[in-house]
């Protein structure tokens, strides 16, 4: 074993989906302006809200259960490599193989080379976002291997050649109708009669897919669960789609972060019930799958677990940015949130969207590569409300701000224009007197147009509030003058 | 008793007639108001941007100031999350223990208007009238990081002469956030669009919350838009009588 005392790395550039081409203000743009997208999202999103809700308030102990959660993750965070070692460790002893892989390109090498020793040049997939994070889709097909999603939403997504846009419903910017057309348009064999009533919808998929399950001699997923002390692995879903893939083929290869990992099973009590309801708002998810080892005659011959860093041990460094591992991938803070519900997830540009994304994307590229991310948030705070976990979201948002302001701070001796602002504004309201005179001073506006109503075009750059509101006219006098006028 | 007004730099500089609004309501329930004229900024909007270190002299200035007094209040939920919830970790990421503990007690005696009159003056019906068609939006740190619940409408409820209009989608952003307002400045306004068609389907002639920001923003749309509908701070409803 090689000793590295170096500090731990960030996600490489180059692979995987967690950095955007654009910033977010210049994506969200365009997502702005597009008239069915904010119809889909508006409608999707708040259809799962009031689901959610309703579960929600059906348990008395939910507030004890996310206290729960949040500590459970928080103790199992303090001790990750000793339970990521008993989990290798029981893995092994049941007769599956561990793979450790420092990042994005590691995991998908080893995942390229387990696919070709079986001789398969096709492999059927769960919904995974660790395998989306990675971008093992794209090596795999770089290594002639073709891969079929099988979740519903992602086969839209595949079809459709689009990317998803939501960790838990990847398809929530289509409608029926797109839905429609790409089956029409991409699927072979499509019946031609195929309507948007959403049961023939899937109809369709199902009997497309079907012929896949049977035909696959390899299946790829993730985890949303790692039991280190029997050395199980769990995968919670809707369709039955994941069930095909981790009993019918003869390998399975499943890639997992390392975040994901619980001590035992008596924490799953917690998360079982935390989960479906904070992420479809059900009760209970349709179907569970455990799976434990190799056991000979009864599901797949050849089981791999492939453990995944990818940026998540410097986040862990972090003592309180660590708290974002602690997420279980439930997206119900995408679904509260007004920036999500309006902008979608594209516009964040990493496969992780929405105010979870936004700390977490940053925190495993490193900030400066994800820079405008922490910045995407009006900081409302719906999104800590919801959390299963109780991920404080807004602080984390806030603490990335400040790194990415320190990290311009050492990359340039020459202050930015905004830092020059603040600094001046610190000093400024540092001191009253100076406070009163830059209030005088801001005055001086008057002189100029009218006295009252509302200021229209103000320079840049709070000419950006200007282009979509009006400015409040600075009064006549300030409440200071005032109260030293009259009560001085 | 004796209350110390913070009166946050925006009502300061741009809309100082909340801060009148809130020494007519506290001495018209008969308590006295001081100023302390030494204050500027929670500096909030450093610290939300990524200025923490700046932030730090803002926060002992702020300390500092409103130190010598027992209680005090501010007509912003949002400045009284940043007293409540970010001075202290600002202290402490400069390295200042003590400061931190001092922050906490003067965040522990500062309080925004509707929870100092409901928790701390224990009263509902300030005796206020207003006779107007208005509608209420929560603010999110109102509502989500200081938990005042339904103590704003408690208030309202009991104001003569007013019809108060529930307002479909209440606890979502405005779309302010400080900077964000700026930064990400379509994703804003397009936030900004579905508040004001909230508020327009109630009809009301008045919006009225908690903060001069959120309604500085919500404001600025209404007007831009020359929809007729104006904006009203919380404290100058109370303050209003026949």
């Amino acid at each position: 074993m090689s000793t590295d005392l170096g500090l731990p790395r960030f996600a490489p550039r180059g692979v995987g989906h967690l950095r955007g081409e654009r910033s977010f203000p210049a994506a969200a743009r365009d997502a702005l302006a597009d008239s069915q997208l904010r119809r889909n999202l508006g409608h999707a999103t708040s259809t799962i809200r009031a689901k959610r809700a309703a579960v929600v308030a059906e348990r008395a102990d939910w507030e004890e259960l996310r206290a729960a959660g949040e500590a459970i993750k928080a103790a199992t965070m303090a001790r990750l490599d000793e339970h990521l070692e008993r989990l290798e460790a029981e893995v092994t002893r049941r007769g599956g193989a561990v793979h450790w892989a420092r990042d994005a390109e590691e995991a998908n090498a080893i995942v390229t080379r387990l696919v070709a020793a079986t001789g398969s040049r096709e492999v059927v997939k769960v919904k995974s976002m660790a395998t989306r994070e990675i971008g093992l889709n794209e090596a795999l097909a770089a290594a002639g291997v073709d891969t079929q999603e099988t979740d519903l939403a992602e086969l839209i997504v595949q079809l459709g050649g689009d990317l998803p846009s939501h960790i838990l419903v990847p398809a929530i910017h289509r409608n029926r109708a797109e839905i429609r057309e790409i089956f029409l348009r991409e699927m072979p064999g499509v019946d031609p009669a195929l309507t948007d009533e959403p049961r023939r919808l899937a109809m369709a998929a199902r009997s497309y897919l079907r012929e896949r399950f049977l035909r696959a001699e390899v299946a790829i997923s993730g985890a949303n669960f790692g039991v280190a002390e029997t050395g199980s692995l769990l995968v919670v879903e809707s369709e039955g789609n994941g069930r095909m893939c981790l009993t019918l083929p003869r390998t399975l290869i499943t890639v997992m972060g390392i975040e994901k990992v619980v001590p035992s099973w008596a924490d799953l009590e917690v998360f079982l019930q935390l989960l479906p309801r904070s992420s479809t708002g059900e009760r209970m998810n349709p179907y569970t799958s455990v799976w434990t080892g190799v056991t000979p005659g009864d599901g797949p011959a050849e089981v791999h677990l492939v453990l995944l860093d990818n940026g998540r041990t410097a986040t862990l460094a972090d003592d309180v940015g660590r708290a974002a591992l602690h997420c279980i991938k439930c997206s119900a803070c995408l679904n509260v949130c007004p920036v999500y519900e309006r902008t979608g997830g594209h516009a964040y540009g990493s496969v992780y969207p929405g105010p979870i994304g936004a700390v977490l994307s940053p925190q495993l590229t490193g900030v400066e590569d994800n820079a405008s991310l922490p910045f995407a948030s009006s900081l409302c705070g719906a999104c800590y409300e919801v959390c299963p976990v109780r991920i404080d979201i807004p602080s984390l948002l806030v603490r990335l701000r400040a790194q990415h302001v320190e990290a311009r701070r050492e990359a340039s001796r020459v202050p930015s224009a905004e830092a020059v602002a603040m600094a001046a504004a610190a000093w400024t309201m540092a001191d009253p007197r100076r406070f009163a005179a830059a209030e005088k001073a801001s005055r001086l506006g008057r002189v100029f147009g009218r006295r009252s109503g509302q200021l229209t075009t103000l320079p840049p750059p709070l000419s950006a509030w200007t282009a979509g509101r009006d400015a409040p006219r600075p009064p006549a006098e300030t409440f200071r003058e005032w109260w030293a006028r009259e009560r001085g | 008793m004796k209350i110390a007004l913070f009166v946050t730099c925006l009502s300061d500089a741009l809309f100082p007639e909340v801060g009148k609004a809130v020494v007519r309501l506290l001495e018209r329930l008969g308590h006295e108001v001081a100023f302390p004229a030494e204050q500027t900024c929670c500096g909030q909007m450093h610290v939300n941007t990524g200025y923490r270190r700046e932030a730090l002299g803002l926060v002992r200035h702020h300390v500092e100031t409103f130190e010598p007094y027992d209680a005090i209040v501010a007509p912003s939920g949002s400045c009284v999350g940043s007293v409540r919830h970010q001075h202290a970790d600002v202290a402490r990421a400069g390295g200042d223990g003590a400061l931190a503990a001092r922050a906490e007690a003067v965040a522990a005696r500062t309080y925004e208007l509707s929870e100092l009159l409901v928790d701390v003056l224990h009263v509902e019906d300030v005796g206020a009238y207003y006779p107007h068609r208005v509608t209420y939006h929560p603010t999110c740190h109102s509502l989500r990081m200081l938990h005042v619940g339904d103590r704003p409408l408690r208030l309202l409820r009991n104001v003569r002469g007013m019809t108060l209009l529930e307002l479909p989608g209440a606890d979502q952003c405005c779309g302010f956030g400080g900077t964000f307002a700026v930064k990400n400045a379509d994703t804003s306004t397009a936030m900004l669009a579905d508040k004001m068609s909230h508020v327009l389907s109630t009809g009301a002639e008045a919006v009225s919350a908690g903060d001069s920001s959120c309604l500085m923003h919500i404001g600025g749309g209404l007007s831009r838009l020359r929809t007729g509908t104006r904006t009203v701070h919380l404290a100058e409803i109370l303050a209003s009588v026949e």
